[in-house]
């Protein structure tokens, strides 16, 4: 049993992988740290890059944790990734960042957050910053 | 005179809401790769003629240079340059912007567009009434030789390839000559399709193969990893230190020189010009700034963009004085004059003398907004590359089939558009610049026209063609420019070999030669 937890580099995407480590050491399990990005345009400050991933990588190791990192690009929305990492590994636990958005936004845009929260296969940790 | 009646006019506040709109415009397309200024002009130019001239072409010449000014943004904080011109920017530049000194970068880029910008403007000021005052004395003959001068600098020298230049030049002449021959009435080429009788339309060759062309060729491969924006760490006042602009003041007015009269000669436009202020910079590097060329040296950021802002108000002196353009961009700015029913040439200043002079002075204009909107506005430029790609194309290509429709409001028309789109897909995939095809569809006529008036002076003596001096002194500089741009073609292909050699020997994936080429060709709009 493993806990999966949603990553951007940014604060929200830090505050959702502490509170992911602190249930692993509880748990226990590998933690699986998603990172995906559909690659359909040119700049995506939500997909990490060189330093972003060292940097991620050392707050791991020095967490201690027993991790594996996915990072990739794929056809799929980041919501769809996420799950679809959580039912290959059958998580106990997905942890994910939210924020406030206004109500039109997520009319227009939708919202990565709830679709987790809703078709998540496992009870969903949703950590505000 | 002329010209201060020209500023009250650029002055008025719908012109200044023209010029802002035509610079944000061009910024913003300039920092998107793959849409340039060209592009950007085609598609607009159905949705301007409601618009009176003087307008039009604020807002034309507002995205021309705007599209200057961006193009450096994405050179410098993504090294992939947003249009063919910044190509030389990322060498520096995005080094330094590496190094922490990305804000250093952008404000020499910027400053020195505008220094460089502003200085041309003002020769262009002076040299094109002068310019214009010989051009009137040229006849049929001396107008052949300058056009094909123009035809086989832009056929030949702009792309990566001759041959394939060339095929296209033909290609665009071909097409020129649809429709109905304005001597004899007869029709050519129009395979009995009353469509083609009126020829086709230049807007929808242009939109066609800029914008169809280019969404098609993105759509083939739209999923490419995202590139690394270097975050711009330090805040905004930190610009450029007291040593930076010390050592940027002698780039960017050497950068004018060199731009200015490469951009009024039909020898290559900005590209050239940008090698070359890069190439001198290299060498006249001393000291601190020698060893930091290949590091992030300020002057190799410097040096070229000015020379690109330089050379792009040198474009408008043969295209204002003689109708000849010498970029892509020009050829469709001489499109939308035509369709004004206004044709550049010497005679421009004296029937138009308001219009040129307004278009003249919101240069200036143009060019003290886009300082103001660069700078601050850097972190806008960048969202504008987080929005997706398909979003982008889908809307570019909606604009360009309404676009084509409104020409004639005719059904027929799409069909055309999307034709020469399929066509423009192909020439793209397979390395055919676009930018001669549109020079000889515009210029095609024109030649024919001049080319039949000589004859018919003559009486069919084509001994003509050679009989004025200025002619001989033409075709005498075509071997010249050919034979100065092969050896200066050699030495920037030298100086990327160098340049690559470099980036490996630092362990960093280089852009090889075959593929600056390729961006080269894909940006030539």
């Amino acid at each position: 049993m493993s806990v999966v937890v949603g990553y951007v580099p940014n604060e929200r995407g830090k505050a959702a992988l502490h509170a992911a480590l602190e249930e692993t050491r509880f748990r226990g399990g590998p933690l699986v740290v998603v990172n995906s990005t559909r690659a359909d345009r040119l700049v995506d400050p939500r997909y990490a890059q060189e330093d972003g991933l060292t940097e991620l990588e050392e707050t791991l190791s020095r967490a201690g944790a027993d991790y594996e990192l996915r990072h990739f690009a794929s056809r799929e929305t980041a919501a769809e990734d996420l799950l679809g990492v959580a039912r290959e590994v059958s998580a106990e636990l997905l942890v994910i960042g939210v924020r406030r958005r206004t109500p039109v936004g997520k009319l227009l845009l939708g919202s990565t957050a709830q679709t987790v929260i809703l078709e998540a296969p496992c009870p969903v940790l949703a950590v505000k910053t | 005179m002329s010209l201060l009646d020209g500023f009250a006019t650029a002055a008025q506040p719908i012109y200044l809401l023209y010029a802002l709109a035509g610079v944000f415009l061009g910024t913003a397309v300039g920092v998107l790769p793959g849409i340039g200024p060209a592009m950007t002009v085609a598609l607009l130019m159905p949705l301007t003629y409601s618009l009176e001239p003087t307008a039009a072409f604020i807002v034309f010449a507002g995205i021309y240079y705007g599209g200057m000014y961006g193009g450096s943004t994405t050179s410098i904080l993504l090294n992939t340059p947003g249009e063919s011109a910044s190509i030389v920017t990322a060498l520096e530049g995005n080094k330094m912007a590496r190094a922490g000194r990305g804000a250093a970068a952008l404000a020499t880029a910027a400053v020195g567009s505008f220094v460089a910008g502003t200085l041309a403007t003002v020769a262009l000021t002076f040299v094109a009434p002068t310019a214009a005052d010989l051009a009137v004395r040229l006849g049929p003959v001396d107008y052949v030789a300058l056009m094909v001068l123009a035809f086989l600098t832009v056929g030949a020298l702009l792309g990566s390839s001759v041959s394939r230049g060339l095929v296209a030049l033909t290609l665009g002449l071909f097409l020129g000559l649809v429709g109905v021959d304005a001597i004899s009435g007869q029709q050519r080429y129009t395979l009995g399709v009353p469509v083609l009788t009126d020829g086709i339309d230049v807007v929808l060759v242009a939109v066609g193969l800029f914008a169809v062309g280019e969404a098609l060729y993105i759509g083939s491969q739209l999923r490419k990893g995202p590139v690394h924006v270097v975050p711009i760490t330090k805040g905004w006042r930190s610009w450029m230190s007291r040593q930076d602009w010390a050592r940027s003041w002698k780039p960017w007015l050497r950068g004018t020189a060199i731009g200015f009269p490469i951009g009024t000669i039909p020898a290559g436009g900005a590209d050239v010009s940008t090698f070359l202020s890069y190439a001198s910079e290299r060498r006249l590097a001393k000291g601190r700034s020698k060893e930091e060329f290949g590091h992030g040296a300020i002057e190799g950021v410097a040096g070229p963009e000015s020379a690109n802002n330089a050379a792009a108000a040198g474009v408008l002196v043969p295209l204002l004085t003689l109708g000849l353009p010498t970029s892509a961009t020009a050829a469709i700015m001489l499109a939308a004059f035509q369709r004004y029913n206004i044709q550049p040439g010497p005679l421009l200043f004296e029937n138009e003398s308001a219009l040129v002079w307004a278009l003249i002075a919101s240069l200036y204009v143009g060019n003290v907004m886009l300082l103001a909107l660069n700078l601050p506005l850097v972190g806008m430029w960048v969202k504008i590359l987080q929005v997706p790609r398909h979003y982008l194309y889908a809307g570019i290509l909606t604009f360009a089939a309404m676009g084509a429709f409104a020409v004639n409001f005719t059904p027929a028309d799409v069909v055309i558009l999307v034709v020469i789109g399929v066509l423009g897909f192909f020439m793209r995939r397979y390395g055919y610049p676009v930018a001669p095809l549109v020079v000889g569809l515009i210029l095609g006529p024109m030649f024919e026209a001049q080319l039949r008036r000589a004859l018919s002076i003559s009486e069919g003596d084509p001994a003509t063609l050679v009989s004025s001096t200025f002619a001989v002194a033409v075709y005498a500089s075509v071997l010249v420019v050919m034979g100065v741009s092969f050896w200066l073609r050699r030495r920037e292909r030298g100086l990327e070999e160098v340049m690559a050699a470099e980036e490996r020997a630092a362990g960093e994936p280089a852009a090889t030669p075959a593929d600056r080429a390729a961006d080269k060709d894909k940006e030539m709009a």
